[in-house]
């Protein structure tokens, strides 16, 4: 070979390499994720296309499942009575128990980097809350809010005051789990905590240089800086709205006592008179107690569409409100 | 040579199909009366202690008159449990279910199996089970179930409280109730219910409808099999209930509810007192013998509608029902077990006697190994009634009777008003399911 065509294939041989690099990069990009791909694929990907599938089918999950079309989604938006009732429920906690959440967690948060003594405290008593497993929590609020033999109406009774039905009450039972989920807000409140503590202390003097009160150094100093974590807070809990379940599961059925029929333990999902039959027991309800997994699943197709539809809107619309900090614009 | 070579492949032959006939003859006669394979079979029962010992107890019987067939059976088990594992293929040999409204749904997806021809070899009838246990097992007209044990409904009273108010007998029909519950009311100087005759609150305890409504001889469906809440029967009930809810006022009913300790528990408000008449299940007199022996109750048929005398005596009643999953892997001498514990009379009555539930055939209620407590022979009487009725077994399962009160906790509850139109409307959304149900399915 000669010295000018060694010369013209050198630059063959190195583009050669250089891809092989590549390659051997992207494999080994491909194996460090290869176990949340396989995760992501067989508990994510899998289950979503197989609803999917199953929501065009009637599947009650012990005979191979049916072709129907799109029967499943006529029923449910031309037949089926509870689904309605369901979504008002749960569009209702989202208007809320959602701001009031977002409110309660942030005013907290603000106090705590307020605080001077006793910091430590008050973050474990506010924070504690967050750590009490869901079904627990909410036996002990339906114990503590018993119209008749708990502790908020007894004391209430010794002021005079007859108090409410609570969770036995259609009025009273959302309000009531607004209350369970207000008493939960630790986990948002320590973001919250985290993003006050962050707002640059120049700001503050500035504004105050200028002559701005406390409200005016909140309105116009706070609550812009920390925005971006407003905005999570508040995708996070319109999310975990439309998911709401275990707490009504459980409020409902304690307090609703037991009915029994065909020997075995009734259900009171929705108790009382449906108040609590949130989109998500309705659909746990037609997959689980009714063998309805066809049906069940075109419910959670229309649960993903909304929650896609309503993150997008959010996170749309917070434009307007939502300042990042060292953003363009 | 070649002809004894021949002969003997004709032999091998013969002998090969012999024994491969053979093998299939005591395969395909091995489910009737004749022996089985040895085999180790599993049984899965909703039962706990201390009901499960009793359980146990009758299938070592079974054991002993079954020798080779070791059954290992596990109980506190749900329908859950059973659909995951016919999905998932580890099903047991042999399934009991406590919800018999869940026959809609093992029968024709095909996941208990048809158990006709077992039943036909061995000569079993269907007509040794009372009408209601033979219906609520199977399902049009396919029987993938026994009933095993049944739970009847009637009435409790407390004998304490009625002398005092001066009665002797426990009242026959409603208007009786009526009066004789507002009698026993008792309420403290702030109004507050301290012992309430008898409770209508919706779905509180036992109140629900599939366990009124035979009173008023009201039915479910109609001769077509459409759902058929809309009838005078039905309303006639429910005004009742809503009558006598609204003497007490809802929101106390409400209160003393809360208040009135949970079902299966030694606070049971009739167990302690606090109720004086109550519709509840037989199983209610082992409970009282254990938790509070000192009560002084009577039990009955529960009332009838004024112009329904003529059922007085009769109830309602559901029970317990035990197949073969598809899965099992020991058919024939699940069947055996399957057969046992849902047709022998001893067997059924000695569980009676321990779980305190009704006894499923005609023969086992008139077993001599039968031994009542005081009050039960009501439950038994209730339950051989012959107008004592069932729900009905449909594809969607208990949907139907769930529909249902979901409208009528809100009729009791004043936030509907129009009761016929609640009716109707209940049995269209109930006829929508059913025919959701059906979607897709070959003509």
């Amino acid at each position: 070979m000669s010295a000018a065509a060694a010369e013209a294939t050198r630059p063959v041989d190195r583009s050669r390499a250089k891809s092989r690099a590549a390659w051997r990069r992207r494999g080994i990009v491909l194996a460090f994720m290869s176990p949340w791909l396989v995760g992501f694929s067989v508990f994510f990907g899998y289950p979503l296309v197989m609803s999917a599938y199953l929501s065009f089918t009637h599947y009650d999950l012990l005979s191979p499942p049916r072709w129907v079309g799109l029967d499943n989604y006529r029923f449910m938006f031309g037949t089926d009575q509870q689904v309605w009732p369901a979504v008002k429920n749960t569009l209702w906690f989202i208007a809320i128990a959602v701001p009031l959440q977002v409110l309660f967690a942030l005013g907290i948060a603000i106090m705590l980097s307020r605080a001077r003594r006793g910091v430590g405290v008050f973050r474990t008593v506010f924070y504690l809350p967050a750590l009490a497993p869901p079904v627990a929590a909410t036996l002990g609020f339906v114990y503590l809010l018993n119209p008749a033999t708990g502790p908020v109406n007894t004391i209430l009774g010794k002021l005079g005051i007859q108090g409410p039905l609570w969770f036995d009450s259609p009025e009273w039972s959302k309000p009531s789990l607004t209350l369970l989920a207000i008493w939960g807000v630790g986990n948002t409140m320590i973001i919250f905590l985290a993003a006050v503590i962050d707002v640059p202390k120049h700001l503050y003097e500035s504004a105050e240089l200028d002559g701005a009160g406390i409200f005016s150094r909140l309105r116009f100093v706070t609550l812009p800086t920390i925005s971006p974590v407003i905005l999570f807070a508040v995708v996070i809990g319109v999310i975990e709205g439309l998911q709401y379940f275990t707490q009504a599961y459980v409020a409902a059925n304690v307090a609703g006592g037991s009915a029994t029929y065909s020997a075995e333990q009734a259900n009171k999902l929705g108790y009382p008179e449906d108040s609590t039959l949130f989109y998500p027991v309705l659909l746990y309800q037609q997959g689980f107690r009714y063998f309805n997994m066809g049906y069940a699943s075109a419910m959670a197709m229309l649960l993903l569409a909304v929650s896609f539809a309503v993150t997008f809107l959010i996170v749309r619309h917070s434009r307007r409100f939502v300042h990042y900090q060292g953003a363009a614009r | 040579m070649r002809r004894v070579l021949l002969a003997f492949g004709v032999l091998l032959m013969l002998t090969v199909t012999g024994c491969g006939g053979s093998s299939k003859s005591a395969s395909s006669t091995s489910s009737s009366t004749t022996k089985v394979q040895p085999a180790n079979i599993t049984i899965w029962t909703p039962f706990v202690d201390p009901e499960l010992i009793t359980f146990k107890k009758v299938v070592k019987d079974f054991e002993t008159k079954n020798p080779g067939i070791h059954v290992k059976v596990i109980g506190g088990t749900n329908d859950d449990k059973i659909v995951a594992a016919i999905r998932g293929g580890n099903a047991p040999d042999v399934a009991q279910s406590f919800t018999s409204d869940n026959t809609g749904v093992f029968c024709p997806s095909g996941a208990w199996i048809d158990l006709g021809s077992y039943m036909q070899k061995d000569g079993v009838k269907d007509s040794i089970f009372p009408a209601a246990p033979r219906d609520y097992s199977k399902f049009e007209g396919k029987r993938c179930a026994l009933p095993m044990l049944a739970d009847a409904y009637g009435l409790y009273y407390n004998k304490t409280l009625l002398a005092k108010a001066g009665y002797k007998s426990p009242p026959k029909t409603i208007s009786e109730l009526t009066a004789m519950a507002k009698r026993l009311t008792q309420r403290d100087s702030s109004g507050k219910l301290k012992v309430v005759g008898f409770n209508p609150f919706p779905s509180w305890y036992e109140n629900v409808p599939a366990h009124f409504g035979p009173s008023w001889g009201a039915n479910w469906v109609d001769g077509g099999g459409n759902s058929n809440l809309n009838t005078p029967a039905w309303a006639d009930q429910l005004r009742w209930q809503k009558s006598l809810i609204d003497w007490y006022g809802y929101d106390n009913l409400v209160r003393f509810n809360a208040g009135a300790g949970d079902e299966f528990s030694a606070s049971n408000a009739f167990e302690t007192g606090k109720v004086a008449m109550h519709m509840d299940g037989e199983w209610r007199v082992a409970f009282l013998k254990r938790e509070h022996p000192e009560l002084k109750y009577g039990t009955a048929p529960f009332p009838v509608a004024d112009d329904k005398a003529d059922l007085y005596g009769a109830g309602y009643t559901t029970g317990s029902i035990i197949g073969i999953p598809k899965t099992s892997k020991h058919k024939d001498q699940a069947w055996l077990l399957v057969k046992y514990l849902g047709t022998n009379p001893t067997a059924l009555a000695e569980l009676s006697n321990g779980i305190q539930n009704v006894p499923t055939t005609s023969a086992s209620l008139k077993s001599p190994v039968l031994k009542p407590l005081p009050g039960f022979q009501t439950f038994l009487d209730v339950f051989g009634n012959k107008n004592t009725t069932t729900t009905p077994i449909t594809r969607i399962g208990a949907a139907n009777q769930e529909t249902f009160q979901s409208f009528i906790a809100k009729y009791l509850s004043g936030s509907k008003k129009d009761l016929e139109g609640g009716l109707k409307n209940t049995d269209e959304q109930i006829d929508a399911m059913e025919k959701q149900a059906e979607a897709g399915q070959a003509p």
